[in-house]
């Protein structure tokens, strides 16, 4: 489940020696860039879009120019100012993270079982996260509400906590069991006869073996949480614990009379980089981690 | 976590040839408590409500009068499955999903292909095509919202004067599909991407040699071997699509007749306060996605996810 | 150091298969014994049993003067060395090599000189501070044998650790390995499936196959006097050749004529009671092109075509067909194992070494002679050596 690279190895080789290229490789290179561009707009166009929308003056904001005519951070300033987004992005963080931390943990335990011990009850455990993997959130919205109201965790970090770290298990025990499994069983053979108790070979050869593929794991899980909007604008109702998708649904424009579009905008972006910094700085592991537990390897 | 079991063996076990070893016992003991938290997390948040919504869904229970709740049997069932609001949520549902799923697996072959061939720009393609997968659905779905909102939009400026595109039926499911398609064909995409990468490069060089065009090579070689990886992609992604949400909900609300079910549901659960029509709804749902997980099962066989990882 | 003795030991899965039956085996302090077997043999296995990594079903296994049946690798205090060498990735080769002493809480200091003087004798002083990813193959193997030796253990357990080299390298890893043992006076018990490192390296080979031991004894012994068709097939490049007999009364009927009968072996026939139909085996070097021999006597002289030659230099390996023996499940298992099997070839290739001054040329004719009094003969029925019986091991 190595990261695909496609190697290099079946491109013809580069021309580099020959002074002139021929029509086909011109015409090749030009048909390959097209195609990159393509994506790349294709993948950015909306991001783009919203961004501008951020940054334009109100007088502007209905123009519909794809690039604002006037700059203005006027919408950043608002959101920032009032606690209705600030609390939400608090709640945004600290719910996710936590999910996070403990869908990771949890998720680690079991895929260490999964990928390397024999038990009984293993087949029923993976047909339990599959099961859930593909489980409708909706079917549990209602029974959820109803039984968070009772338990008087309705509308708060825990009631979104929840229900994040139980969806987001199946992903974390399938991400790290492949990650497990590419570890070679020869290495903990080879720890237990160098003297290593199971505790010891777990944390001093297994665990920081398995690190790259924890923090992968991580990266998706958080996303998983970070991007959730049915349970959180159906599992809260105040600020106490909504977070910024569902604030964001929620948002009325500081005054009565003006639309909320930048705000919303404004506030779109600020959730987006987080995003997009992880992409950035971590492609490769994401593309792995998404892709590990999908196919056979 | 703790070391395994190291109580000693009872004496009066007798060791048989069939009696578990001490190492298979220990290793059964810490396979069992490594499961333990993440099974019972996911059984107390999934299997018990589901349950506690079957049970909602047979009773009469308003919100605003929850002292009123009463058993009414499967009347619920059958309010839901007479209501014309139901049939259709599940048309639009399905049409959303069939299509969506279809021009993604198309559109996702194609930016895999792109991205597996690519003579440069791998790396800038497989970052940007993140993007997309990475960000949040309301977010995606606010930006697509105010391209087409006359006035405001970008795209509703190309459109002929007038025209208001999310307040169309039709127009705007097809909105709803765009907006989908273009937030999830990424995640198509670097599935296929791994099921390419699995090809090996020999065969497809000996199709080479035995004369297949590049199209030949792609229907006859290629998607062939890549069938577990091409399943796998549509089972993920007609489930994740069958139960759209964000998308619709921001762009029109489940206006003009373009509620899928699951805005069907929370519209009954916290528009009207009925949570047990909701919970019926609820069911239902659950009841369709374990229909299509069936069919995609029985299509996969031994490829099913979750069989290789019974290897060991 | 310390003798290690196996008795009765079994292993049996819980779906029944059983992958080792009732081994015996006293291994001196010092040896170094080899298990050899085609895969699938329960080399590994028995290995895995005396490394405590696998569960012994039954029998006892006795490493010193105790009893380690239940004991988890740790308190056996062995050293192994993996095919795949098992580095750890994330360590140094200092750190690997010292990672047993690190568990074993031995004191820095003296860890540090036992891993120095270890990569001295391994020549691996230089690469003390690089993580394994930075080395060659050979590098290593070193590392993995280094990880062996530092700990001084009662015994090292090698699990095939040259198979993964190339041919040129595994030949020089393979002295390296004589000659580090023999030094260390560490008993140790080596796998392997290559016939040939079994012969070159060990005291004492035990061949194994489908979890039962063979035959145990020294390389010389096995080589001359194999107990039955399966070790006399196993051991040796190119193999023992088969051919089917008929028992007269002076000579065994072959497709190659009536070879006689010495006095030893009517002898040995007779009280074995053997039955009509045999399978004689004889080896490739005990073939000589017959116009080269002089004016020696003895033996049988017969014709055959030339089907292909292949000269080493020093030798030439002359193949020619005969009509073979009908299969027994062990001619079959040596087939597979050999990988004839899978060349699909039908007919039987006989192979005869011939000296090089051979004038023999592809596709002609022939004169060869064979030594009669080397043959082997085997009871197909239960493949046991019916001219050079041994007592049982």
């Amino acid at each position: 489940m190595t990261t695909t690279h496609p190697t290099a190895a079946h491109q013809p080789a580069a021309p580099g020696a020959r002074p002139r290229r021929s029509t086909a490789q011109t015409r090749r290179v030009v048909g390959w860039s097209v195609a990159n561009v393509v994506v790349v707009a294709y993948a950015l166009f909306p991001v783009w879009w919203i961004a501008a929308l951020s940054f334009k003056d109100p007088s502007t904001l209905t123009d519909g120019d794809f690039i604002p005519s006037k700059w203005t951070t006027q919408n950043y300033r608002g959101i920032f100012q009032t606690s209705e987004f600030t609390r939400a992005l608090i709640n945004s963080i600290g719910i996710a993270l936590i999910a996070t931390v403990i869908a990771v943990i949890l998720g680690t335990m079991a895929a260490y079982a999964v990928a390397r011990l024999r038990f009984p009850g293993k087949r029923l455990l993976i047909g339990m996260s599959l099961l859930i993997a593909m489980f409708p959130p909706i079917s549990l919205v209602s029974p959820l509400f109803n039984i968070e109201r009772l338990l008087g965790i309705f509308d708060t970090w825990p009631g979104l906590i929840i229900p994040y770290m139980t969806f987001s298990l199946p992903l974390a025990i399938y991400t790290l069991s492949a990650f497990f499994r590419e570890i070679p069983w020869d290495l903990e053979k080879a720890a237990k006869v160098d003297g290593a108790t199971p505790a010891q070979a777990f944390r001093l050869v297994i665990a920081p073996l398995a690190a790259p593929g924890v923090f992968t794991t991580a990266i998706l899980v958080f996303i998983f949480c970070w991007n959730d909007f049915l349970f959180a604008i159906s599992l809260t109702s105040t600020t106490r614990a909504r977070t910024v998708p569902a604030a964001i649904a929620f948002f009325t424009g500081s005054s009565q009379f003006q639309q909320p579009t930048g705000s919303i905008a404004a506030a779109a972006v600020v959730i987006t980089v987080p995003i997009i910094v992880f992409v950035l700085l971590f492609q490769r592991h994401i593309v792995a981690g998404l892709t590990s537990g999908a196919v056979k390897g | 976590m703790t070391g395994p079991d190291r109580a000693a063996p009872d004496p009066a076990t007798p060791k048989g040839p069939n009696a578990l070893s001490v190492g298979a016992r220990q290793e059964r003991n810490l396979g069992f408590m490594l499961c333990a938290p993440a099974v019972i997390v996911m059984a107390a948040v999934t299997a018990y409500p589901i349950g506690y919504a079957v049970y909602l869904s047979l009773q009469r229970y308003d919100l605003r009068f929850p002292q009123l709740a009463h058993w009414v049997g499967l009347s619920n069932y059958g309010a839901v499955l007479t209501s014309p609001f139901w049939w259709d949520a599940l048309w639009v549902t399905v049409v959303i999903t069939v299509v969506s799923v279809a021009i993604e697996l198309v559109l996702g072959m194609l930016l895999a292909l792109v991205m597996h061939r690519a003579l440069f720009g791998r790396g800038v393609v497989r970052t940007a095509i993140l993007i997309p997968y990475g960000i949040v659905t309301v977010v995606a779905a606010f930006s697509w919202q105010y391209a087409w909102t006359p006035g405001t939009g970008y795209l509703a400026a190309l459109l002929p004067a007038g025209s208001a595109p999310l307040t169309d039926h039709w127009q705007a499911i097809g909105l709803i599909i765009l907006a989908e398609v273009w937030k999830t064909t990424p995640f198509m995409a670097l599935l296929l991407l791994a099921g390419l990468a699995l090809v090996p490069e020999e065969t497809v060089r000996a199709a080479m040699v035995d004369g297949a065009t590049a199209w030949q090579r792609l229907v006859l070689v290629i998607l062939p071997l890549m069938k577990p990886a091409i399943l796998v992609a549509l089972l993920f992604r007609t489930l994740d699509a069958f139960r759209i949400f964000d998308n619709i909900y921001v762009l029109t609300s489940g206006s003009n007749n373009t509620a899928s079910v699951s805005i069907l549901g929370y519209d009954n659960l916290f528009t009207a306060l009925n949570l047990g029509i909701g919970s019926a709804i609820s069911v239902l749902i659950f009841v369709c996605v374990a229909l299509i997980a069936f069919v995609f099962i029985k299509l996969f066989g031994t490829a099913a996810p979750g069989s290789e990882m019974e290897r060991r | 150091m310390a003798e290690i003795v196996l008795e009765g030991i079994t292993k049996r899965y819980p779906d029944g298969a059983v992958a080792v039956r009732d081994v015996n085996l006293a291994i001196a302090d010092g040896e170094f014994v080899i298990l050899v077997g085609p895969s699938g043999c329960g080399k590994s296995t028995t290995l895995n049993m005396i490394a405590g990594l696998e569960d012994i079903t039954e029998g006892t296994l006795r490493i010193g003067d105790q009893v380690v049946n239940d004991k988890p690798p740790k308190e056996r205090d062995i050293a192994m060395v993996f095919q795949s060498y098992a580095l750890y990735p994330h360590m140094t080769v200092r750190a690997n090599m010292g990672f047993a002493l690190r568990l074993a809480k031995v004191d820095k200091a003296t860890s540090d000189a036992k891993v120095e003087e270890a990569a001295r004798i391994l020549d691996l002083t230089e690469h003390l501070d690089r993580k394994p990813a930075n080395l060659s193959g050979g590098q290593r193997q070193r590392v993995a044998m280094g990880r062996a030796i530092v700990r001084n253990p009662k015994a090292f357990l090698m699990d095939e650790p040259l198979s993964n080299l190339d041919a040129k390298l595994r030949v020089q890893m393979r002295t390296q390995i004589s000659r580090l043992q023999r030094r260390l006076g560490t008993t140790t018990v080596y796998v392997t499936h290559d016939q040939v490192e079994a012969m070159t390296l060990g005291d004492k080979v035990v061949v194994m196959r489908s979890g039962v031991v063979q035959q145990v004894g020294t390389p010389q012994h096995l080589y001359d006097s194999p107990r039955n068709l399966f070790v006399a097939g196993f051991i040796g490049s190119p193999g023992m050749n088969f051919l089917n007999a008929t028992l007269e009364e002076n000579a065994l009927r072959t497709s190659v004529g009536d070879l006689p009968l010495d006095d030893r072996t009517r002898q040995l026939l007779t009280r074995a009671d053997a039955p009509r139909e045999l399978i004689v085996g004889i080896r490739p070097e005990d073939f000589e092109e017959a116009s080269l021999m002089g004016g020696r006597h003895g033996g049988h002289t017969f014709t055959v075509t030339v089907d292909v030659l292949e000269s080493v230099g020093s030798d030439v390996y002359l193949h020619f067909t005969e009509e073979g023996p009908a299969r027994t499940s062990e001619l079959e298992e040596l087939a597979v194992d050999s990988g004839l099997a899978d060349t699909g070839v039908q007919e039987h290739q006989l192979v005869a070494r011939l000296s090089a001054a051979t004038r023999a040329a592809e596709g002609e004719q022939l004169e060869l002679w064979m030594n009669t009094s080397r043959l082997h003969v085997f009871d197909p029925a239960t493949g046991a050596n019916l001219v050079h019986p041994e007592p049982t091991v």
